[in-house]
């Protein structure tokens, strides 16, 4: 097979993407450096008041203890396995709290954060991740769908919703209690999947409003991002027709910047966007994985200098934004929270045996109600045996 | 109120009425727009309805059901057809990982009414992917629900009634039937409930079940042998869940039963059937199951798929050999 280098069929790739940088390049959008310098940019400069910022802060810190305190709990054997989100603070918390309440979120099932800003209780999504449901909760109540396991699906899911807001007429009203959007979030091996590249077909050819969230970080299990990918992933977007942005995923007020620009821009009935939220996982996939079998420990070191939540910390602290009562009330909250998941995760019960043919129908078809019924006899034959 | 209509007629009046009844029911699909689909079932509904509510789709099928899912956690009811049988597997993975799952997963929080139209079935000299029976693998699939219509008047009817079904229902069309015969439906009468097996012709000595394009064959056979064996059809209609009160009525009466299907024989509705006459009539049995399928291959080229197909005389040469036990 004769190889034919870039340029001599087809455009040079390296020119029209340009080099693939570790850092994320001169694209990524970055408003508070990892050291907590404040710096500016052309298109997506934002003022934040202290109070957003110490909220952003006490989200960050408080998700991070959702998830070491659900990691502790997975080892304690109070959970079957959990989905570590360390490091992905700013591109959940960023993200989340650009939504409005009528806005609607479609997660993977690392959207800890995120579900965190939609104001959904952590011991809802640890009953998944113990084994006593499979995402119990109202989507309705929080507008935050059911955690979604096979790999990208809920970017079709994200993109229909956006197109029932559109035939509702919550789009482009001008008014900000109507006017909604939906996010999508994904990950770069999701990237990948048909689902996803469909659903990026669907919400261009409808012009849907809707925001395709990518946390790019870095691993799909044991792949890197470079398995996934030969041009950077924001960069797709446009040979859909939309636009992309690579944004610093570890800086929550870049993130949060560009993702409200993003839903506004949904909501106004310019159709979708992708973000692509540069990030990297701390941890591993799952308490279940080991990557010190795949990845090198000096990445993850170079990682912890870009420590999302530090970076805040480090701005508030040199502008005398927070004092000491502050994160001295902060940690005293984070531990009462970490107290609330240790006592609650034992509260979460089994559920009945029985209780698995509820559910699966609007109503139990007749066969099935015979097949419960057996069961049911069959359980109460071993009440009293020994 | 009657009116002569065939199956494609039948169904298009359906999903007009179903439409007028309730504004959040969407049609969405390749080309069912402004061509009709390429059976013409949606022909005219886009103009009367709107771009808005008969979707022409990108060619994507995993695209369509899966936005379709997140329609329906709008609290929109959509109904989408796929173009044929052979081009659901894309969208295998959205069907009984997302759609068949929501209600359970949320424990009963989210509903999936959606209505995945299939025609289905060979016998139109079709090239390959274009004439299959998929209808297993669905009705494997716990939270899904699946129908066959078999006539027009079914086809107004069951159309709806899935329409209206809370839960998600993969929809089934002969469409070797779909221009074929008319007949009269009465869009006043009161429709029999969707998940229902019915008796279409009684008879005494054997009983054939079938659905689908079958109970046409089923009802040829029956009639061929008039005065020499008493055949007595039931038209399914409901595959999952299954109706078996009929059907172990029937075979109780008959002791004789004959599944037939066009799927291929191997783990197909038959088996199922035959397991369950076997459990529910047992004693009742003057001879085991037989099942008439396709064979155990992939369809085959068009030119000898009225060989591979279960024709009369196949299903009365199973008769036949219910006879020699």
């Amino acid at each position: 097979m004769t190889h034919v280098p870039d340029g001599e069929f087809g455009p040079d790739l390296a020119e029209v993407f340009g080099p693939q940088q570790s850092d994320g390049g001169p694209e990524l959008v970055q408003l508070l450096t990892p050291e907590g310098e404040r710096t500016h940019h052309a298109e997506f400069d934002m003022d934040f008041s202290a109070e957003q910022l110490r909220g952003f802060y006490r989200d960050m810190v408080l998700t991070r203890r959702i998830d070491t305190e659900s990691t502790a709990l997975q080892r304690h054997g109070e959970l079957g396995i959990w989905a570590q989100l360390l490091g992905q603070e700013a591109a959940q918390i960023g993200s989340g709290r650009a939504l409005r309440p009528q806005d609607f979120a479609f997660p993977t099932y690392r959207e800890h954060g995120v579900a965190w800003c939609r104001g959904l209780d952590p011991l809802k999504l640890l009953g998944l991740f113990r084994g006593v449901d499979q995402s119990s909760w109202d989507p309705a109540e929080t507008n935050f769908a059911p955690y979604t396991i096979i790999i990208g699906a809920q970017a079709l899911h994200a993109t229909g919703y956006a197109m029932g807001i559109q035939r509702d007429g919550a789009v482009g009203t001008g008014d900000p209690e109507r006017d909604a959007a939906t996010i999508g979030y994904f990950g770069d091996g999701a990237s990948s999947q048909g689902d996803v590249n469909e659903a990026f077909i669907f919400a261009a050819s409808y012009n849907a409003p809707v925001v395709f969230f990518c946390q790019n970080n870095q691993w799909a299990i044991s792949e890197p991002f470079e398995r996934q990918s030969r041009i950077p992933l924001y960069q797709r977007a446009l040979g859909f027709g939309f636009p992309g942005v690579r944004v610093d995923g570890n800086d929550v007020m870049a993130t949060y910047a560009v993702t409200q620009a993003a839903l506004q821009r949904a909501r106004e009935g310019s159709g979708p966007t992708l973000i692509e939220a540069y990030t990297y996982r701390m941890g591993a996939h799952t308490t279940t994985d080991d990557p010190t079998r795949y990845r090198l420990s000096d990445d993850v070191e170079n990682w912890k200098l870009k420590d999302p939540i530090a970076r805040v910390e480090a701005y508030l602290r040199r502008n005398g934004l927070i004092d000491e009562q502050f994160t001295d009330a902060l940690t005293v909250e984070a531990d009462q929270l970490g107290e609330r998941l240790r006592a609650g995760v034992k509260e979460l019960a089994d559920p009945s045996p029985l209780s698995v043919f509820d559910h699966v129908y609007a109503e139990l078809p007749p066969e099935l109600a015979e097949q419960r019924d057996g069961y049911a006899e069959y359980l109460a034959s071993f009440e009293g045996a020994h | 109120m009657t009116e002569k209509m065939t199956l494609a007629k039948a169904l298009n009046a359906g999903l007009r009425q179903a439409m007028e009844d309730d504004p959040k029911v969407l049609l969405m699909g390749e080309d069912v727009g402004k061509l009709g689909g390429v059976f013409r079932i949606t022909d005219g509904l886009q103009k009367d309805f709107g771009e808005d509510r008969v979707i022409d789709s990108p060619l994507a099928e995993s695209g369509i059901v899966g936005t379709a899912v997140g329609l329906a956690m709008r609290g929109y009811r959509p109904v989408v057809e796929i173009q044929f049988d052979g081009f659901v597997y894309p969208a295998y993975d959205q069907i009984v990982s997302q759609v068949a799952k929501i209600r359970f997963r949320t424990q009963g929080r989210v509903a999936m009414p959606i209505v995945i139209r299939i025609p289905f079935g060979g016998g139109i000299g079709a090239v390959e992917h274009h004439s299959e029976s998929p209808e297993a693998q669905f009705a494997h699939t716990p939270g899904l629900k699946v129908v066959a219509c078999s006539n027009p008047v079914d086809g107004y009817w069951m159309i709806q009634q899935a329409i209206a079904s809370d839960d998600p229902v993969i929809f089934l069309e002969p469409k070797r039937q779909y221009h074929g015969a008319k007949s009269e439906v009465d869009t006043s009468a009161t429709p029999e409930p969707l998940h229902t097996s019915r008796v279409v012709r009684a008879g005494s000595d054997v009983t054939l079940l079938a659905y689908g394009p079958m109970v046409r064959t089923c009802l040829s056979a029956a009639e061929a042998v008039e005065g020499e064996r008493s055949v007595e059809v039931i038209d399914l209609r409901t595959l999952s869940p299954l109706d078996m009160g009929p059907v172990v009525e029937s075979v109780r009466r008959t002791g004789r039963a004959v599944v037939t299907h066009e799927a291929q024989v191997n783990l197909g509705m038959g088996a199922e059937l035959a397991a369950r006459i076997t459990e529910q009539c047992f004693y009742s049995l003057e001879a085991p199951v037989l099942r008439v399928g396709g064979f155990d291959t992939p369809y085959p080229a068009s030119r000898i798929e009225e060989e591979w197909l279960p024709d009369l005389d196949r299903v009365l040469d199973a008769v036949d050999r219910t006879f020699d036990f």
